[in-house]
């Protein structure tokens, strides 16, 4: 059943009968079957499901790196299909940090540099990016490792640095896809930790992951299956 | 987009493989080194006709009698019914004759004291030093009283004053030409080899009457007789205008009936030497094509190379794209990563080029021109290379879809 969406609704983002349709060779395959759904401004939300749920998917189209095939999907009240791909690049910028799986960092640059790259793509003055870089690797933990390069750095410290570097641009909304995916267990609270940390300063998180543990730090909780939300918690962790 | 972003992250690309990024780069090096040594190759051989074109002089006409005809035989060149000095008095007055000289030429055995020295004999009116612009480098040179007296009075040449007074003044000294008693009123300028690599210093100038009458000898049959005429053109007149008014008026004096083949030749001597330098600079263009050839070849090696460092980083090109990077950063990052290994790659190869210039100069013993133009058509050429081949791979890294770009392995 699809939910009801208010339009005079205030959500930080708010998907109304969102599809997504492939095309593989000569077959249509239908990532998302109508998801309507909102995230609230400072909600910590986890996704689940099996693979080829549609939880990559929503993914890239909250991430602003897809666009709906129908539907809409809204960040801020800014419907997305009406943005050109520069404006989402702006909007990927201002609004989101992501945290990927493997980190992404670049191998060649520092902690340091790794975290200043959003900054240089934004319109933050250059003079202050390399303090606002090296602010948000100390909110990480990280201030004795800036010169480091991600070879010379833990797993851990390497997934803080991508943490940093989603930071950066103060976004409203952080996503991260399998955050510890890559981690061991002891690491992969430690990463929790932070997120749920910057959660309480008012981030808006969304993860997506398979382990029932991760997901549990998360307020909410969408299981996806099949290119539909087969369930929605809400609970108090 | 960003310059400095872009401008940033190419010159870390450029140096994490620095042995990949110089191997690329010798190719534009090889190219822009070899373009621009025949540039200045053949701009020296350019340089070089212009000089021997203005050492001639570059507006003048000559004219000599043509071959003789009878009876299906040729007399040769020249053997045609000589002109005399009136024929050169009537020209004087044309609007488009600057200066006009008579010519008889000759060689001559000049004495000084015990040296002696064999060398040509010119026989030539004041406008002579007109028409080749040469000036005297001590004492005078002959000037129309000079000539209408037909004084022994002779200028001579550098070589001359070289050889037969080695380092004291030649002015006012007593020389014999063919045992002609001539005093030495002027040493002229030194003008160098000519065209065809005889020594244009090594001379003897004398008026035409004095080398008609005494030094060289006149014609059998026609006592003003002269060689050739030279027609210096007034500065500003069109020259093929001057040479067919020329003619027209050649006819006449010569009186060549309406029909019948002219009885004498007038030639443009720069169009002469152009004509001879022609092959030289049509190799030049064959030997640029070339070099140019070599350049596009270095380009295409800059886009192969290109091309893997965009699927080599294809996941760090997805990863800016999500963190905010639009499509013209990314091309720009590119482009401006093929256009620094251009651009070293040209500065380099320039300074290769200029050594391989100065080496061929020095080995093959020709002239070079190594001007800035040359430099700085060579290094945009190598920067027009990087544009050309480094766009496409540039274009393929910005429309990389996001999505997949992060999840390439």
């Amino acid at each position: 059943m699809p939910q009801q969406s208010d339009p005079q609704s205030h959500a930080l983002i708010a998907c109304e009968n969102v599809t997504k349709t492939y095309i593989m060779g000569t077959q249509e395959v239908h990532a998302l079957r109508g998801v309507s759904v909102e995230f609230q401004r400072g909600e910590m939300t986890a996704i689940m499901g099996p693979s080829g749920s549609g939880k990559s998917t929503l993914m890239n189209l909250i991430g602003a790196l897809d666009v709906p095939s129908s539907g809409v999907l809204k960040i801020e009240n800014r419907d997305l299909s009406s943005l050109s791909s520069d404006d989402l690049a702006g909007l990927r910028n201002a609004k989101i940090g992501f945290v990927f799986q493997q980190f992404n960092l670049l191998a060649r640059a520092s902690a340091l540099t790794n975290v200043k790259l959003p900054l240089r793509y934004s319109r933050v003055p250059t003079e202050d990016i390399e303090a606002r870089a090296a602010h948000c690797l100390e909110l990480v933990g990280l201030a004795d490792r800036m010169d480091h390069r991600p070879m010379q750095l833990s797993g851990g410290q390497q997934q803080r640095v991508a943490i940093a570097r989603a930071l950066a641009g103060s976004p409203s909304i952080i996503l991260a896809d399998e955050p510890t995916g890559a981690l061991d267990t002891k690491t992969s609270e430690e990463i929790m930790a932070l997120l749920t940390d910057l959660n309480a300063e008012g981030i808006t998180v969304i993860l997506v992951t398979h382990e029932q543990d991760v997901a549990d730090y998360a307020a909410r909780q969408l299981l996806f299956r099949d290119g539909e939300i087969e369930s929605d918690l809400r609970g108090t962790s | 987009m960003k310059i400095g972003v872009a401008l940033r992250s190419a010159i870390e690309a450029l140096l994490a493989n620095p042995l990949r990024s110089f191997l690329t780069m010798l190719g534009i090096m090889i190219g822009v080194a070899s373009v621009m040594a025949m540039m200045a190759i053949s701009e020296g051989a350019a340089r070089q006709v212009d000089a021997q074109i203005s050492a001639l002089g570059a507006n003048n006409l000559n004219i000599r009698p043509g071959a003789s005809r009878r009876g299906g035989r040729s007399g040769g060149a020249a053997s045609d019914q000589p002109f005399v000095d009136a024929t050169v008095e009537a020209l004087r007055d044309e609007p488009y004759v600057q200066a006009v000289t008579a010519r008889i030429n000759g060689t001559g055995n000049v004495v000084a004291s015990e040296l002696n020295w064999s060398t040509s004999v010119q026989g030539v009116n004041a406008d002579y030093f007109i028409t080749q612009d040469w000036r005297a480098d001590e004492g005078r040179v002959l000037d129309t009283a000079d000539i209408n007296g037909s004084e022994a009075f002779a200028v001579i040449g550098q070589t001359i004053a070289d050889n037969l007074f080695e380092g004291s003044s030649a002015i006012g000294q007593r020389i014999r030409v063919n045992n002609v008693p001539l005093s030495v009123i002027g040493v002229l300028q030194s003008k160098g080899q000519s065209n065809f690599g005889n020594d244009r210093d090594d001379v003897v100038i004398i008026p035409i009457g004095t080398a008609r009458n005494r030094v060289l000898g006149g014609h059998p049959t026609t006592p003003n007789y002269v060689a050739a005429i030279e027609v210096g053109v007034t500065p500003g007149y069109d020259m093929e205008l001057a040479q067919e008014e020329l003619e027209t008026r050649m006819r006449t004096l010569r009186r060549i009936r309406a029909g019948a083949d002219d009885d004498f030749r007038v030639f443009n001597i720069a169009d002469f030497i152009r004509a001879r330098s022609s092959t030289q600079s049509t190799f030049g263009v064959l030997l640029a094509f070339t070099a140019a050839v070599s350049l596009i070849v270095g380009g295409v090696g800059v886009m192969n190379i290109m091309l893997v460092s965009v699927t080599e980083r294809t996941r760090e090109i997805g990863l800016r794209m999500a963190i905010g990077a639009r499509q013209v950063d990314i091309l720009g990052q590119f482009l401006i990563e093929a256009l620094g290994l251009c651009l070293i790659g040209g500065v380099i190869g320039s300074v290769l080029g200029i050594g391989a210039a100065e080496l061929a100069s020095t080995l093959g013993d020709f002239p070079v021109e190594i001007s800035p133009t040359i430099a700085l058509i060579s290094i945009g050429a190598s920067v027009l290379v990087g544009l050309f081949f480094g766009f496409f791979p540039a274009r393929r890294a910005a429309q990389l879809n996001p999505i997949e770009a992060l999840r390439y392995d």
